[in-house]
């Protein structure tokens, strides 16, 4: 009898728009619905490092090497953010890194796709952070309140994430054939993981129902892919650039994109790990995490010697 | 150009490569950080170094009619003029923030003096540095100490790192022609009141890292000259590989 | 984190404001906190000053005495200088 009291006032909060907090009574799988969202989306942020940091030794110009540092180290902050986001809920983030250095936990999908060229920064940013400032925008105005203060955080700063990927597709497509062939070459192998991102149909999602009554997430996952869809496509066509899909065709009645059909057999096989580099991004990020622990255990002990009185 | 110029142009390019390939190194640690709040601390130690690069090698460009990036990405190895110990590998946490104590030790002092050069577009940038070197002096030297009175590991690696790097820095205070040069006219600091301030703090820090002064040795020398170690070439092959491999155009 | 304990950071905006909390993270010591604060938090000219205090040495009001707690202020509406109806004539008040 309680319980449902608990369950219904609960729901009621979330009803009247009121952030839930962390001390908050709330459902048992609720929290560990949150905890699988945020720790997934902190998850992505870490492992997404890992592509884009493999051009920071060989960016073009020193502008934009200051840039593209200045940009995955916003991805540590926001995988920072969301792991502080994550621990509000009880759970430390050594268990979180665990879960995910394991292969228990996932992570966005995308980051397991090579990025070969110098345009895969350009595609990266524009594509990649486009849909995911897509799925995060609403999250800002997620019920949780933490989760929430994180998103607005990562939204404000982020807002030059895509910006600067756009740009440089812009300034290939203003360049040689080269550089022209580079950008088209990107946006063909980037376009499809990118639809991708937004997740399963809505149809064949499991969580999407219950999340949209918690107020966790505010729009399907079908419904945020075709509005990144009708706001891409105008961005490509800007820049004289093909979207790789032969069936996309504006509609008229829809007011938007008719597209083909994604390739789910890839999605779900990327999903399990076998992506082109599945393997060498968790073994990166295990490596990293190893290597650390006489770092962080230094740390520790040199702490505890101050505390006790041994060092000044 | 007359000797005056070139030597002037050589000193600015000692300054410049030695933060942008500092820089360089640095960054190589985005995204495999020990832990994440280090990873970001590292990426904004390169960021400063990367920026202090472009300033350094902006006001080269209005000397000689260059670009930054043509002076970055397009000279050879044997032109670049920064110090040995800025291209050494990372090779672990320990060597990295060896590497960066020694070397901001240096920094702190020599930027300091460098405000009041006679060259007032180099004081202007010695005054935006020392103030981002306060705190990178601040944040290598809290490692040194951590590690070096931590646990029996981390001691042991920071002292082997110190050792190994210690040839290296014999080449800070070793003048080059364009510094005594640049010295004459008022531009460049004074290297043995450098030299002194040096000692003091590496001393004191190491003290403090319980940590042991590596013993005198032979010390390496030929980066400001642009005899550099093996590691240089891969460096640059990395940093330059856009420039060279499509020559000209725009990114 | 193993031994690494969260510290809860506040940030001062700009002189005259109070500090506002803004996020957790995890340091060895208050002294790696702060300076973990400034590169985590103030990337962006966030802030002029940090305090940082460890996440168990906070306590706070418990949601469950929500009510109790806060609604007894409500009815006091005699606080606030709305509540009192003074002639227009009076000025400076």
């Amino acid at each position: 009898m309680l319980r449902i009291d608990l369950e219904g006032h609960f729901q009621e909060k979330i009803d009247r728009e009121e952030r839930i907090e962390a001390k908050d009574w709330m459902p048992e799988a609720y929290r560990k619905t949150l905890i699988r969202q945020i720790s997934q989306h902190a998850h992505s942020e870490i492992v997404g490092m890992l592509p884009e940091g493999n051009w920071i030794s060989r960016a073009p110009s020193l502008k934009r090497k200051a840039i593209l540092l200045a940009k995955i180290q916003d991805e540590a902050g926001h995988g920072l953010y969301l792991y502080s986001a994550c621990e509000t809920l009880g759970i430390d983030r050594d268990e979180l890194l665990n879960e995910l250095h394991t292969g228990k936990a996932k992570y966005s999908s995308i980051f397991n796709y090579p990025a070969l060229t110098w345009a895969d920064m350009g595609a990266i940013g524009w594509l990649v952070d486009g849909a995911a400032i897509m799925n995060q925008i609403p999250l800002c105005r997620t019920s949780y309140g933490p989760y929430s203060r994180a998103m607005i955080r990562i939204c404000k700063e982020e807002s030059f994430h895509q910006r600067q990927g756009y740009e440089i597709m812009l300034t290939l497509s203003r360049g040689s054939t080269v550089q022209k062939n580079m950008a088209q070459d990107a946006l063909n192998r980037w376009w499809w993981p990118s639809i991708m991102m937004f997740g399963p149909n809505d149809s064949d999602s499991t969580h999407s129902a219950q999340s949209i009554k918690w107020k966790i997430k505010r729009f399907s996952n079908d419904e945020l892919r075709q509005r990144f869809i009708d706001m891409t496509v105008p961005q490509a066509e800007l820049i004289g650039l093909k979207i790789p899909d032969p069936d996309l065709k504006w509609n008229e009645e829809r007011k938007s994109y008719d597209f083909g059909k994604i390739n789910w057999d890839e999605f779900w096989n990327v999903v399990k790990g076998n992506g082109p580099c599945n393997k060498q991004r968790l073994r990166d990020r295990v490596k990293a995490h190893e290597d650390g622990a006489w770092v962080r255990d230094a740390a520790v002990a040199y702490a505890e010697k101050k505390r006790s009185g041994r060092v000044n | 150009m007359n000797i005056h110029s070139q030597h002037k142009i050589d000193y600015l390019l000692y300054l410049a490569d030695t933060a942008l390939i500092l820089g360089q190194r640095l960054g190589e640690w985005c995204g495999h950080g020990p832990v994440l709040e280090q990873d970001i601390a590292m990426t904004n130690i390169s960021l400063d170094y990367i920026g202090r690069s472009r300033l350094l090698y902006q006001y080269i460009a209005t000397l000689t009619e260059s670009d930054e990036d043509r002076l970055a990405f397009l000279r050879d190895e044997r032109e670049f003029k920064n110090v040995l110990l800025a291209e050494h590998p990372n090779v672990d946490f320990a060597y990295t923030v060896a590497r960066q104590f020694l070397l901001e030790a240096f920094h702190f002092p020599y930027y300091s003096e460098l405000k009041n050069s006679s060259d007032l577009q180099l004081a202007a940038i010695a005054e935006k540095t020392v103030k981002e070197t306060a705190y990178h002096l601040k944040w290598s030297a809290e490692w040194m100490i951590r590690l070096g009175d931590g646990t029996e590991i981390s001691h042991q690696k920071i002292q082997t790192a110190l050792n190994e790097l210690w040839s290296f820095t014999g080449e800070l205070f070793d003048p080059a022609d364009y510094e005594t040069f640049m010295l004459q006219e008022s531009i460049a600091p004074d290297l043995n009141s450098i030299n002194k301030s040096w000692k003091e703090k590496v001393q004191q820090v190491i003290s403090e890292a319980t940590l042991t002064m590596p013993e005198n040795q032979w010390m390496q020398s030929g980066g400001k000259q642009g005899i550099h170690t093996e590691a240089m070439g891969f460096i640059l092959t990395e940093m330059q590989y856009m420039q060279r491999s499509y020559p000209g155009l725009t990114w | 984190m193993k031994n690494w304990p969260l510290f809860e950071i506040f940030i001062r905006s700009k002189s005259g404001l109070n500090h506002k909390h803004v996020g957790s993270l995890h340091a060895a010591d208050a002294q790696m906190a702060i300076e973990n604060a400034r590169d985590v938090y103030t990337r962006r000219q966030e802030g002029i000053s940090i305090w940082v205090v460890e996440s168990k040495y906070i306590s706070a009001s418990d949601p469950v005495d929500s009510d109790p707690f806060f609604e007894p202020a409500l009815d006091k509406i005699y606080r606030h200088p709305t509540f009192y109806d003074l002639p227009d004539e009076v000025k400076h008040m």
